[in-house]
């Protein structure tokens, strides 16, 4: 199979244009508590019940930090092959909002608690490595609801103070496509880590976009507009098809771009200027008086390097090797821990060729079908490494196995069990089929005889009959050396 | 009868344990002076019914065993108190009442302590004289239109005035140590870190330290004791045991070591602060110090410094103050930024403005390398001097103001003669060291002035041992007339 | 001069706090004299010296991920000048 080209470019009459992206991902950490402070992060509370002094910045309150949150910053830190930095400062970034109690978030401004890593997608024109610039933990903010009331704005500061680490890429992504494998890898490996949920219903993931655009083959960077608090990968395709292509109308029209936020409009597909936060932009960082600068040992760092689970490119080498599956068919599997998980349950005992098949094609189809996530799947790997082994061993044909495996979706059950209750059982006794050869041949003694006299087509007849009269059991090699031998006689 | 008005806390609390006095007495005592002593307007908010509840409470106990037993005390309004209104002398806190006690408060309850209320204070601190609070300024009772000093004035003033036996206040850049200056009292302003700040309003985060106040040395010693503790909720409390700095308190400093720094010889300092300083010397001399002359080369550098440092951490701290949770709204602005703007333009007094400006423009984009880059660069010099100096000698010697009290007015319309008054005190909590201010003598016109011990981190015992041995050679007096009652 | 009135307005918009033209005049006169004032650490050549990280002498410790904290919804709203029993309210905010 050769290779496609990379070919995103938004071509115009005059020009091909060149895309570049960055992006700022935001994502929760996964921790019992927040932050700074003992209240709860669980997703879904009635408002202003997760909030405690420090949350709502009373007077007098101090924030003292989850050790927690260190530890999924460093190991996320690890995944991304970044360097882990052993003294990192946290900051305030002092603006007003609603949903901001304190007037400040704090966050890490100049000394991140991660610096340079990078992250590798599997493109269909080959891998791309994608540089990450830094990771940084801050806290979230509360949530203004405009719509309960005309004239007012509702808080709920629940999420005030939940942990997030944001995760800086380079501006090395081209193409919306790009964006949606970074976007799905950062995902993977996080949850492969245990560090982020990658919920984006929830908020648990999102993103600034930055993008720029420059003609093809040029050097330097174009000026760049960041899409703020995507919240969906659909939404950051389009956002950056649009808002790229309102660049290069600009750029055409021989106007300038403005530097500055905008936001995405996901009903009218367009980005807008957010000009009302743009006045007097001017956060002000310095580091938090409150707190010490974070200095961690480098044997803390080594230990949890130890520990680590095995990381989706790692796990995606291991298969390739060890069960020969296709760099396709290795990515499919791996994209998700369960679903690695669960392959590799069922190929425990059982035929490998046999399971990556059955997975990727008949339990994905089911799973997608009902929308199931496969820690939900009908089918357990126990159950499905046993209709597997049904194949294997000639109980049942692979086509019994299709009708074997619909009973498994719908009920439930161990595929034993259905084939017992069923009766679907492989015919394989010579002697009962021979009786119903017999008993075929008995019946079409003409056509025995056109075939005796030339007429081979016949035979696939012969088989057909046989097969209904087993109702589909009949071990199929049995049968045609049975026929053969009948048909001589 | 014991006249309480002029005896220590120490010899009350032993009073108490003695059962020569309960409770429910000291308290109606207290009150009774407060309630004639209105006009040196050093409460915010009182809180006698409770006080009273809470003493009869302590006097049906049987186990006086604690630092304070039963003990009214009231404390800068800077101090979140539990149900009891914390207004930090700011329209814009008038109505705040905390569902929680800062650590340093609930510390003295359980040492047995007993609330009487809420005294004055500077507007969050920010001021030399108490003339910024928005509930008013507050009279020195050693004399009728003399400040008390800042920002704990009410602290100082109703300490001096015996309106409580001990209090405590918070020192940034010396609001506690000017204060006791300022009314012939004693004010510790400990290492930073030994005194938890959770729970006290906060002004400038890296400087603030809350400490006591007192009438001598050996009350001083047994407040600090019953304040201090390490608090895990606050990350720059210094994990340590607690000392007993009372119990060990001694006057015995034969051949200890006291500096005297060279560049606390200011331009214009009255001569008789300068007669002060050399008195003072010459006690330590008598007592077997060995006196020796350092330098702290960046001294002058320590107001600018403060005036940079102090600003931009309370420009951020005061953020929260937006008409959202808790306090002061204004109720004029159709959206949230008018809303914003107009509760802390009608909020905030004029100091406060000056500082949050200062504060926003030395951090803002431009600026922060010029400013407030360079004033933490100079603070590490700072620190260093002092650094230099404890490898040399226990402790320094200065006066603790270059003035005694002055008057009601005289420099609220020039900021920069009003931060003056702070050139001693401020380059200790750029250190972040513990100082102590002790009453040494008093002016030609009668007014107090004081000492300044500073002290290498940690070091609270022999600071204390020191001021406790000049203490006792100077026996310092003061008879006030009680003018105002 | 340091500090000018259209620089004073500008950092009283960063502040959120609203001034009248009174106000603005005394101010930027106090500010003005306040930056002179602390422009005094010029004099100091600080180039080699690094920035001070924290005056407390410690290191950062941190706590264990426990919930210990929230379900206190009345006394987080129970100072508000604006609520109703669920949420804090303010004037809308325009986008
Ligand atoms: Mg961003
Ligand atoms: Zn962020």
């Amino acid at each position: 199979m050769s290779k496609e080209k990379f070919n995103y470019f938004i071509k115009t009459e005059k020009n091909n244009w060149e895309v570049i992206i960055g992006l700022e991902v935001h994502a929760q950490v996964i921790s019992n508590s927040k932050l700074f402070s003992g209240s709860s992060t669980k997703f879904g509370g009635q408002p202003n019940t997760q909030v405690s002094l420090v949350d709502s910045a009373f007077p007098g309150m101090l924030p003292v930090i989850n050790k927690y949150c260190i530890e999924q910053a460093i190991k996320t830190g690890l995944g991304l092959n970044a360097k882990i930095n052993l003294l990192s400062i946290f900051d305030r970034k002092n603006y007003f909002y609603a949903d901001l109690p304190a007037g400040y978030q704090i966050s890490q401004y100049k000394n991140p608690i991660v610096g340079e890593g990078s992250v590798t997608l599997d493109m269909p024109y080959g891998t791309k490595v994608v540089g990450i610039e830094r990771l940084h933990l801050e806290q979230d903010a509360g949530k203004s609801i405009h719509d309960l009331s005309p004239d007012n704005t509702y808080v709920d500061l629940n999420r005030s103070g939940v942990a997030l680490m944001e995760i800086v890429s380079k501006p090395d992504l081209r193409s919306p496509e790009e964006v949606n494998s970074y976007v799905k890898k950062l995902r993977t490996i996080m949850r492969y880590l245990g560090t982020c949920d990658g919920n984006m219903q929830e908020g648990s993931l999102r993103a600034d976009v930055n993008v720029s655009v420059r003609k093809k083959g040029e050097k330097k960077l174009g000026t760049r507009c960041e899409i703020k608090n995507v919240n969906s990968i659909r939404f950051m395709e389009m956002a950056i098809e649009s808002e790229a292509n309102r660049q290069v109308e600009i750029l055409e029209s021989g106007k300038k771009i403005d530097q500055e936020t905008r936001l995405f409009d996901t009903k009218k597909n367009e980005t807008r200027s957010m000009r009302s936060k743009e006045e007097a932009h001017d956060y002000r960082y310095f580091p938090d008086p409150d707190l010490l600068p974070l200095e961690i040992e480098q044997s803390f760092v080594d230990n949890l390097k130890k520990n680590l689970p095995e990381l989706p490119d790692q796990k995606k080498d291991r298969f390739i090797k060890d069960f020969k599956l296709s760099s396709y068919e290795a990515n499919v599997l791996v994209s998700d821990n369960n679903i690695s998980q669960y392959f590799e349950d069922v190929i425990k005992n059982s035929d490998i060729k046999l399971a990556k098949n059955w997975i990727i094609v008949e339990l994905f189809a089911v799973l997608n079908k009902k929308n199931l996530d496969i820690k939900n799947s009908p089918v357990s790997s126990n159950n499905l490494a046993k209709l597997i082994n049904s194949i294997s061993s000639g109980e049942i044909s692979g086509k019994i196995a299709k009708q074997v495996f619909e009973l498994m979706v719908n009920t439930g059950d161990d595929p034993s069990k259905i084939i017992k209750e069923k009766g679907l059982k492989q015919q394989s006794d010579p002697n009962e089929l021979e009786k119903i050869v017999k008993i075929v041949l008995d019946k079409n003694t003409d056509k025995v005889q056109q075939f005796k006299s030339g007429k081979e087509k016949l035979y696939g007849f012969f088989v057909g009959e046989i097969m209904k009269a087993s109702s589909g059991k009949a071990n199929p090699k049995l049968v045609n050396d049975i026929l053969k031998k009948e048909l001589k006689k | 009868m014991v006249d309480l008005n002029n005896i220590s806390l120490t010899e009350i609390v032993k009073l108490v344990k003695l059962k020569k006095i309960s409770s429910l007495e000291l308290t109606n005592h207290y009150i009774k002076n407060i309630e004639k002593g209105k006009k040196l307007n050093c409460f915010i908010t009182t809180c006698f019914d409770e006080t009273i509840k809470n003493s009869k409470t302590f006097d049906a106990k049987k186990n006086y065993d604690s630092l304070l037993p039963g003990i009214p005390i009231a404390v800068k309004d800077l101090f979140c108190t539990k149900d009891v209104k914390t207004t930090a002398g700011s329209k814009i806190l008038e109505n705040f009442i905390p569902t929680y006690e800062s650590t340093v408060t609930s510390n003295l309850w359980k040492e047995g302590a007993i609330l009487l209320g809420k005294l004055n204070c500077d507007e969050f601190a920010m001021g030399s004289s108490n003339e910024t609070s928005f509930f008013g300024n507050v009279i020195n009772p050693i004399e009728k239109n003399l400040v008390p000093g800042g920002s704990s004035g009410g602290s100082s003033s109703a300490l001096a005035a015996s309106f409580t036996p001990a209090t405590i206040g918070t020192d940034t850049g010396g609001s506690i140590r000017q204060p006791a200056s300022f009314t012939g009292t004693v004010g510790l302003k400990p290492t930073y870190g030994l005194c938890s700040r959770w729970g006290i309003v906060a002004f400038a985060s890296s400087l603030d330290q809350a400490g006591p106040m007192t009438k001598n040395v050996e009350d001083c010693a047994l407040m600090l004791e019953a304040i201090s503790s390490y608090d895990k909720k606050d990350s720059t409390s210094i994990n340590k045991k607690k000392e007993n700095y009372s119990k060990n308190l001694n006057k015995n400093i034969k051949g200890m070591k006291i500096g005297i720094p060279k560049e606390y010889r200011v331009d214009n300092m009255p001569k008789e602060i300068d007669q002060l300083w050399s008195k003072g010397i010459d006690i330590l001399k008598k007592s077997g110090v060995k006196i020796i002359d350092i330098s702290l080369p960046h001294t002058k550098y320590a107001l600018p410094t403060y005036y940079i440092v102090a600003p931009a951490e309370a420009s951020s701290n005061l953020a929260r103050y937006d008409g959202v949770k808790f306090g002061y709204r204004s109720n004029k602005g159709k959206n949230l930024l008018e809303m914003y703007e107009n509760t802390r333009g009608e909020g905030f007094g004029d100091e406060v403005k000056r500082r949050v400006l200062i504060g926003t423009y030395v951090l803002s984009s431009g600026y922060y390398d010029a400013y407030y880059l360079k004033a933490q660069k100079v603070r590490k010099l700072i620190k260093k001097d002092f650094d230099n100096s404890f490898r040399k000698v226990d402790a320094i010697l200065t006066p603790s103001t270059p003035s005694s009290a002055f008057k009601i007015g005289e420099k609220t319309s020039d900021p920069i003669s009003m931060y003056l008054n702070d050139i001693f005190t401020v380059p200790v909590n750029l250190a972040g060291l513990p100082a102590i201010s002790l009453p040494a003598g008093q002016d030609s016109k009668g007014r107090p002035l004081g000492l300044q011990l500073i002290s290498n981190s940690l070091d609270e015992q022999r600071m204390l041992n020191i001021a406790f041995a000049i203490e006792s050679e100077i026996s310092f007096k003061q008879n006030l007339n009680r003018w105002w009652e | 001069m340091p500090i000018d009135k259209s620089q004073v307005k500008k950092v009283a918009k960063l502040s959120r706090i609203s001034l009248d033209d009174n106000k603005i005049n005394s101010l930027s006169k106090d500010l003005d004299s306040i930056l002179t004032f602390v422009e005094k650490l010029n004099e100091l050549d600080t180039k080699e010296i690094k920035t001070l990280k924290s005056i407390a002498d410690k290191t950062l410790e941190a706590r264990n991920d426990i919930v210990d904290d929230g379900k206190i919804k009345n006394d987080i709203l129970k100072n508000s000048p604006e609520k109703n029993e669920d949420f804090f309210i303010v004037p809308k905010v325009i986008e």
